[in-house]
């Protein structure tokens, strides 16, 4: 066999004087890194299999392994860095495309980090969350033109029923991730974090395991190109209705289950044989136009008796703004967009890192553009896409999203260490995996309870932020752009999003 | 009483329940130079199962019969009558391995270290939560009192 270019991409520093030669490390390693050796009594690393997971070096017991990154190993240069270099190595040894996993880590401009809160001084009082009322429920859907009321006795009675709306405890949402990517387990924990904490869960275009049904006022099914166990069942078995046109990580690009992932439970739920590759078409071959998706939309809205919001997820993409007014005028209760740096469970890498836009830019345009156009009441918008922290959440309300979709936040909460590598379906913490031996490694008790702490501790925050803000309510900040300021930012970039620089005054 | 119970179905078989057994059991009571200085004198009292992806963690039931304390003949394994707990006074034992034999679970070891004694779970009565509950990384074990005895 040839030489292989390419070099290990992490270093295995073992302590010898800590490894009691328990072996945790070597039961622990899908990818077969760590090996016993019988003779000499002792661990063996084998480096080039790493992937960076960190998962023997948390369960070491006595802290003996450190995984490093390897230092670049190539002779400096800015144009030919050490990633183009060992791509092409790859490449030419495998000719293909290479996959990675997860959002995008180049350098781009993260936005929410150019973005400043306000707070209030003087002119206007700050609030205590934890003394005085904070409201941070919100709802998603269409919300009338108009309302009338009739005065029946003492109360006020609605004269028009209100369009269906989904009830949100916090303006924060489980993204949609397949059972067939994650494992049951972590659809379990999502399902029941979502269910015990008031705010919903999406399964992706993976169908819905029946024993997830229990969930179903806190679930949102979502219908996708591959259209994946979508049944009447699992229409009525939800909340609300996502068709999925695009996702964040790579827009325009279909998606591709490997037959080894289509166990006996993913091909009952996903309701095709056992084994078989699950290929999700690029476009949905029925929807060419908005007209079409008007079609889909309003077929799903019949069959659920219109008691359900339906929406469509889009990526980010150049035109972005005409785009979700289409999907507005298609009758969309809801729309989503996933952001360029929105995450997945396998995708080209030059995909995943060169197309789309960033979701500050496009959650401003579309904003801008539905509320120009008189028709943002007309449909929630829910962002997603790297959404890190409550300071991401509260300025994404800030610039006009009604809620917002985290992921890849919430597998980190469930111990994903962002390793990238979900499409080899070995996935150490239990997590982008059906192979049983690693599955059982996420206990969904242990799961829904750190994503409920998630949910808590971020719901905190945005009340602390809006209370530094003096806004009482998170209904009050929405597309409030007057409470951001940029830094750092040119104008083209502020005018975009909307928002004045740091130090300009109202 | 309290009693330990197994969710096989958690268990990703690391074996943490062993070593931090082991360390508790060890004379230095720290994990390095119990594994560095004393092994391979000191036996885990509890004993990880496998079979391809199955695996659980099981040791002393302290069985509401307690075969093995019937079966003693010198009076080493006792069950107390308070707590419930089967401990095995290792000075007592005369190592005629009935214990071995009656125990439904084969949780009981000899330990020749001690001198002819059998080793076995003692719930880590001055812990409040025994070793292996407290470090199983997935909650496969778990610590609680059923209200039987």
């Amino acid at each position: 066999m040839a030489l292989k270019l390419n070099q290990s991409e992490f270093e295995i520093q073992r302590d010898l004087q800590k490894c009691i030669v328990c072996e945790v490390c070597v039961g622990q390693c899908s990818n077969d890194v760590h090996e016993y050796d019988k003779d000499d009594a002792a661990v063996y690393s084998e480096s080039m299999n790493c992937v960076g997971c960190h998962r023997c070096e948390t369960l070491c017991p006595t802290g003996a392994i450190k995984i490093k990154k390897r230092d670049a190993e190539f002779r400096e240069n800015f144009n030919w860095s050490a990633n183009h270099l060992k791509n092409i190595y790859k490449q030419a040894e495998a000719g293909g495309v290479i996959l990675t996993a997860m959002g995008s880590d180049k350098p781009h401009t993260v936005y929410w980090d150019h973005i400043l809160l306000n707070a209030a001084q003087v002119t206007n009082p700050s609030i205590d969350p934890l003394r005085e009322p904070m409201e941070i429920k919100t709802f998603i859907g269409t919300k009338p033109s108009r309302i009338e009321i009739k005065k029946s006795g003492p109360r006020f009675k609605l004269m028009k029923k209100l369009p269906p709306q989904l009830e949100l405890s916090t303006p924060i949402m489980f993204s949609a991730m397949s059972y067939g990517s994650i494992s049951f387990n972590a659809c379990n924990s999502l399902a029941a974090a979502a269910s015990s904490f008031g705010t919903y869960y999406n399964t992706g275009e993976g169908g819905l395991h029946r024993d997830l049904y229990k969930y179903a006022s806190n679930t949102i099914v979502q219908v996708a190109s591959g259209r994946f166990g979508v049944d009447k069942d699992y229409l009525n078995k939800a909340a609300a209705i996502e068709i999925k046109i695009g996702q964040g990580a790579k827009p325009g690009i279909g998606g591709h289950l490997p037959g080894e992932k289509v166990t006996d439970d993913v091909s009952r739920t996903r309701m095709i044989p056992e084994g078989t590759d699950a290929i999700s078409p690029a476009p949905h071959h029925d929807i060419y136009s908005i007209e079409d998706l008007s079609q889909l939309i309003y077929a799903l809205k019949e069959a659920t008796d219109y008691c359900k919001p339906v929406g469509v997820k889009v990526s980010a993409v150049h035109n972005i703004a005409p785009i979700a007014s289409g999907i507005v005028r298609a009758g969309a209760d809801f729309i989503s967009i996933d952001g360029f740096r929105g995450g997945t469970g396998a995708a080209p890498q030059v995909i995943r890192d060169n197309v789309g836009i960033p979701i500050e830019l496009a959650l401003a345009a579309v904003d801008s553009r539905l509320r120009e156009e008189g028709i943002r009441h007309k449909a929630s918008i829910i962002v997603g896409g790297s959404i890190r922290s409550s300071s991401d959440v509260i300025k994404a309300i800030a610039l006009g999203a009604d809620a917002v979709y985290i992921a890849t936040a919430a597998l980190v909460a469930m111990g994903c260490h962002l390793c990238q590598k979900c499409y080899t379906g070995k996935c150490n913490w239990g997590i982008a995996t059906q192979d049983p031996y690693l599955t059982k490694r996420l206990n969904p008790e242990i799961g829904t309870r750190r994503l409920i702490g998630l949910l808590r501790a971020w719901s905190l925050e945005v009340k602390e932020m809006l209370g530094g803000a003096g806004i009482n309510a998170v209904e009050s900040l929405r597309g409030n752009r007057e409470h951001l300021r940029g830094v750092s930012l040119t104008n083209r970039e502020l005018d975009v999003l909307g928002i004045k620089h740091a130090g300009e005054a109202w | 009483m309290k009693k330990i119970y197994i969710k096989e179905e958690f268990c990703i078989g690391c074996r943490l329940c062993e070593i931090y057994c082991q360390v508790k059991h060890s004379k230095s009571k720290k994990i390095i130079k119990a594994f560095k200085k004393e092994q391979p004198d000191i036996i885990s009292r509890v004993l990880v199962e496998e079979i391809g992806h199955n695996s659980f963690a099981i040791q002393c039931r302290h069985c509401a019969d307690a075969p093995c304390a019937e079966a003693c003949i010198s009076g080493a394994m006792l069950k107390n009558d308070n707590t419930g707990v089967v401990t095995c006074s290792e000075d007592k034992c005369v190592g005629c391995w009935s214990c071995i034999m009656v125990c439904p679970y084969g949780v009981i070891k000899r330990d020749y270290s001690a001198g002819k004694a059998a080793s076995k779970c003692d719930l880590c009565v001055d812990e409040d939560i025994p070793v292996c509950v407290k470090n199983c990384p997935n909650e496969a074990l778990k610590f609680f009192d059923t209200g039987k005895k």
